[in-house]
C-alpha cells in the first residue's frame, strides 16, 4: 500500500513537473471556492455538462451506422432501432438527450434570471452562455434533419425559407444554405457535418471558456452576495467550500436523480407523447406532400409563435431574432442594485412571473395549429415577452428592493 | 415558491393530451397488449396474407419476426414467407413502387414498418372498421378515418359490407345538410361468429402493427426497471456519502 501511494505521488510530481496538473486540479476543483449556500437551481449547470457528454457519446455511436443520404437516411435509422445491437437505447438517449439539454439549459437560464447571474461582474460570463444556447440552437436544428422523416424535412423548409424574407439578399442566402432549391440530399450531407463536427467544435469551445470565465469571477448564489468580501487569513473566503469534495459529491446526487428521470423517458416513453419524438417525422421525407401541421420541436415553439404573431414575415423574423438577442443586454438593461430576487422589490418579481407564464405559454401556442384566437394569444403574450426586456431600465430602477445582507444564509 | 409555480406550469403542459395522430375517429379506442405473443402471432398471418401483396414491411426482418414472436424458421418458411425470399430477408414485396402506384390511382403503397407510430393504434383500428360502399369510389369503397382511401377493403371478405346511415344537421345558417351518423351490415362476412370476430381479428392485426413499428419496446421495458432500480440504490449511497461530507459545514 504505502509503496503504491509513493509510486502515485511520484508519478504526479513527474508529470506536474511538465504539465499544470495539480495547479489545475486545485484552480478548479480542489482550491476553487464556491458559495455554501447552493440550491435546487444549481445543479443544472453540471447536469448540462453531463447531458452534453451523453450527446457526444451517444452521437459517436449513432454515426458509426447512420447514412446521411436522401435515399439511406430514414432506413438506416430504423437500422439503428432494429438491427443494430443496442442501437435502439443510442438513438433513444440521443434523442431524449436533445429535449433534455434544452430542459436543464433553460432551467439553468432561469437560475439567472432568479439570482441575478448575469449581473455585474458576470457579464462576459452570461455572454457566453448565450452563445452556447444559440449555437445549441443551431447545432439542435441540424440535427432534426437527419431522420430525414416529413417532420425533418418541412421544418427546414418553413426554417430556412425564414431567411428568405430577408430583403435584397434573402432568396440568395436561402439558396446558399440549402445547396439547392428545395431541401435536398446535398442540404442533408452539410447538415450531417454541421452536425457532427462544425458545431460540436464550437460548443465545446465556448462550454470551455464558460467554464474559464466562471472560475475567474467565481459563482454567484441565491443571496447574490459577493463572497470574496470576507476572507480568513488564508485568504479564503468566509462562505465558501471547496468545489471539490463538496459540490462534487453533492453533483452526482442531483446527476443520479436526473439519470433516473431520463432513464423513465428513454426506456418508458421515448415519444414523451409526441414531444421529443413528433409522430409525424415517422413517415419518411416526401418533398411533394406538405404536412397538414408543421410543428418543430417543443423547445423551439416559443419563437416560432412569436414569429407567427407578428403579421409581416419580415417582421415576424426580426421579432423572432429580437426575442434570442435581446437576453444578451440583460447586464445592461437590469438596473437594480440587488442581484437575488430574495431581496428584490415587486416589480421584478412580477415581471419574472408574468415572463415565465408568457414563455411557457408561447411555447405551448407554438405547437399548435393557428387560430384566430390563438394568434391574437400569442400577440398578447409576445407584447409581455418584449415588455419584460424593454421596461426593465425603468422596473429595475425604481423597485423597493430590500436590503441585502453580508453574509450567505445557511442553512 | 418559483419552483412550485415551475412544477405547475409544466404539469399544466404535459396534461395537455399529446398532440397524437391527427383527427383520430370519436369511439374507436384500442388498448394494444404486445405481450400477447399469439395474438401477434395471428396478426402477422393477416398481415402477410392480406397486407403484403401491396404494402412492405421493408425494415422488418423475417428472423426477428420468428424470435420475438416464437415462431421457428420452419414454420416462417412455410406459412409466412412466400417466393425465394431467405430467413434473414426484410420484409420486402415484389411490387415496384412505380408499378403500384399506377394501380392505385397514382400513390404507391406506403411501407408500413413504422405506420403504428405516425398514425396511432385508435387511427388504425377505427380505419379497419369504417370501410363502407361508395360506388363514386374507384374500388367502391370508401373510409369514415381516411376519406377517399385509394385503398380497396382488403379484408371485406372477413367484414363482410356495411353501407352508410345518414343523419340531417342543420347548420347554423338553416341550411341542411346530410352526414353519415354510423355505419349498417349489408351483407355478412365469412367469419362465423361475425362482427364481434371481426373485431378480434382487427385487434390482432393493429397489434401486430404496433409491435412492427418498434421491436426493442420488449427489449426496452424489460431492460429499463433494472437500470432504474440500479440507479435508485445509488441514489441511497449517493445521497449517504453527501451527507456525510456536508456534515461539517455550518
Amino acid at each position: 500500500m504505502n509503496t503504491a501511494i509513493k509510486l502515485l505521488t511520484a508519478l504526479v510530481e513527474w508529470i506536474d513537473a511538465r504539465f499544470p496538473l495539480l495547479k489545475w486540479w486545485n484552480e478548479h476543483l480542489a482550491k476553487y471556492y464556491a458559495p455554501k449556500n447552493f440550491n435546487f437551481w444549481y445543479f443544472f449547470g453540471s447536469l448540462a455538462l453531463v447531458v452534453l457528454v451523453i450527446q457526444i457519446v451517444t452521437g459517436i455511436w449513432l454515426t458509426m451506422n447512420y447514412k446521411p443520404s436522401a435515399e439511406y437516411a430514414f432506413a438506416s435509422v430504423e437500422y439503428i432501432m432494429r438491427d443494430v445491437e443496442w442501437g435502439w437505447w443510442m438513438r433513444y438517449m440521443h434523442s431524449t438527450g436533445s429535449s433534455a439539454f434544452f430542459i436543464v439549459i433553460y432551467l439553468h437560464m432561469f437560475r439567472a434570471l432568479l439570482y441575478g447571474s448575469f449581473k455585474k461582474p458576470r457579464e462576459l460570463l452570461w455572454i457566453t452562455g448565450m452563445f452556447i444556447y444559440l449555437t445549441l440552437m443551431a447545432e439542435a436544428f441540424f440535427g432534426y434533419l437527419l431522420p430525414w422523416g416529413q417532420m425533418s424535412y418541412w421544418g427546414a423548409q418553413v426554417i430556412i425559407s425564414l431567411f428568405g424574407a430577408i430583403p435584397v439578399i434573402g432568396e440568395h442566402l436561402a439558396l446558399w444554405i440549402r445547396g439547392d432549391y428545395v431541401i435536398s440530399d446535398v442540404t442533408l450531407n452539410r447538415f450531417f457535418a454541421l452536425h457532427v463536427v462544425a458545431f460540436p467544435l464550437v460548443l465545446l469551445g465556448l462550454v470551455f471558456v464558460h467554464i474559464i470565465a466562471l472560475h475567474e469571477v467565481g459563482s454567484n448564489n441565491p443571496d447574490g452576495v459577493d463572497i470574496k468580501k470576507f476572507k480568513d487569513t488564508d485568504g479564503v473566503p468566509l462562505d465558501g467550500i471547496p468545489f471539490h469534495p463538496y459540490y462534487t459529491v453533492k453533483d452526482i446526487v442531483g446527476v443520479t436523480v436526473f439519470l433516473i428521470l431520463f432513464s423513465l423517458v428513454v426506456f418508458y416513453a421515448p415519444e414523451l407523447g409526441g414531444y421529443f419524438l413528433e409522430h409525424a417525422n415517422f413517415i419518411p421525407a416526401d418533398p411533394l406532400k406538405t404536412p397538414e401541421h408543421i410543428a418543430p420541436v417543443w423547445y423551439f415553439t416559443p419563437f416560432y409563435a412569436i414569429l407567427r404573431a407578428v403579421p409581416s414575415q419580415f417582421g415576424g423574423v426580426v421579432a423572432m431574432g429580437l426575442a434570442t438577442i435581446l437576453f444578451f443586454f440583460l447586464p445592461w438593461l437590469d438596473r437594480s442594485p440587488v442581484k437575488s430576487i430574495r431581496y428584490r422589490g415587486w416589480k421584478y418579481k412580477t415581471a419574472l412571473t408574468a415572463f415565465v407564464i408568457s414563455f411557457l405559454a408561447l411555447g405551448w401556442l407554438g405547437l399548435q395549429a393557428a387560430t384566430p384566437l390563438y394568434t391574437w394569444l400569442a400577440r398578447l403574450f409576445s407584447v409581455v415577452y418584449f415588455a419584460f426586456f424593454f421596461l426593465m431600465p425603468f422596473y429595475t430602477s425604481t423597485d423597493n428592493d430590500k436590503p441585502v445582507p453580508d453574509r450567505v444564509r445557511y442553512p | 415558491m418559483m419552483v412550485r409555480i415551475f412544477t405547475v406550469c409544466v404539469f399544466v403542459m404535459l396534461a395537455q393530451s399529446s398532440f397524437a395522430a391527427s383527427g383520430d375517429l370519436p369511439g374507436y379506442h384500442i388498448d394494444v397488449d404486445t405481450s400477447d405473443t399469439s395474438s401477434l402471432q395471428r396478426g402477422a398471418r393477416i398481415f402477410v396474407n392480406y397486407c403484403m401483396g401491396c404494402h412492405s414491411a421493408a425494415y422488418m426482418r423475417y428472423n426477428r419476426l420468428g424470435k420475438d414472436l416464437g415462431i421457428t424458421d420452419e414454420v416462417l418458411k412455410s406459412n409466412f414467407m412466400f417466393g425465394t425470399d431467405k430467413i434473414g430477408d426484410t420484409m420486402d414485396i415484389a411490387m415496384k413502387p412505380s408499378d403500384a402506384a399506377n394501380f392505385f390511382a397514382g400513390i404507391a403503397p406506403p411501407d408500413l414498418s413504422v405506420i403504428a407510430r405516425s398514425r396511432g393504434a385508435d387511427w388504425l383500428y377505427a380505419y379497419f372498421m369504417t370501410f363502407y360502399s361508395d360506388p363514386a369510389r374507384p374500388f367502391g369503397v370508401n373510409n369514415l378515418q381516411f376519406k377517399d382511401v385509394a385503398m380497396p377493403h382488403v379484408l371485406w371478405e372477413l367484414q363482410g359490407t356495411q353501407k352508410p346511415v345518414y343523419k340531417t344537421v342543420t347548420h347554423k345558417g338553416g341550411t341542411e345538410v346530410e352526414v353519415i351518423d354510423g355505419l349498417e351490415q349489408t351483407t355478412p362476412g365469412k367469419l362465423p361468429e361475425g362482427y364481434d370476430e371481426y373485431k378480434r381479428v382487427v385487434y390482432d392485426l393493429v397489434n401486430f402493427l404496433v409491435y412492427l413499428s418498434e421491436p426493442a419496446k420488449f427489449q426496452r421495458q424489460k431492460i429499463g426497471i433494472w437500470v432504474i432500480l440500479y440507479l435508485l440504490g445509488f441514489l441511497v449511497l449517493a445521497y449517504l456519502l453527501k451527507k456525510e461530507y456536508w456534515k461539517d459545514i455550518h
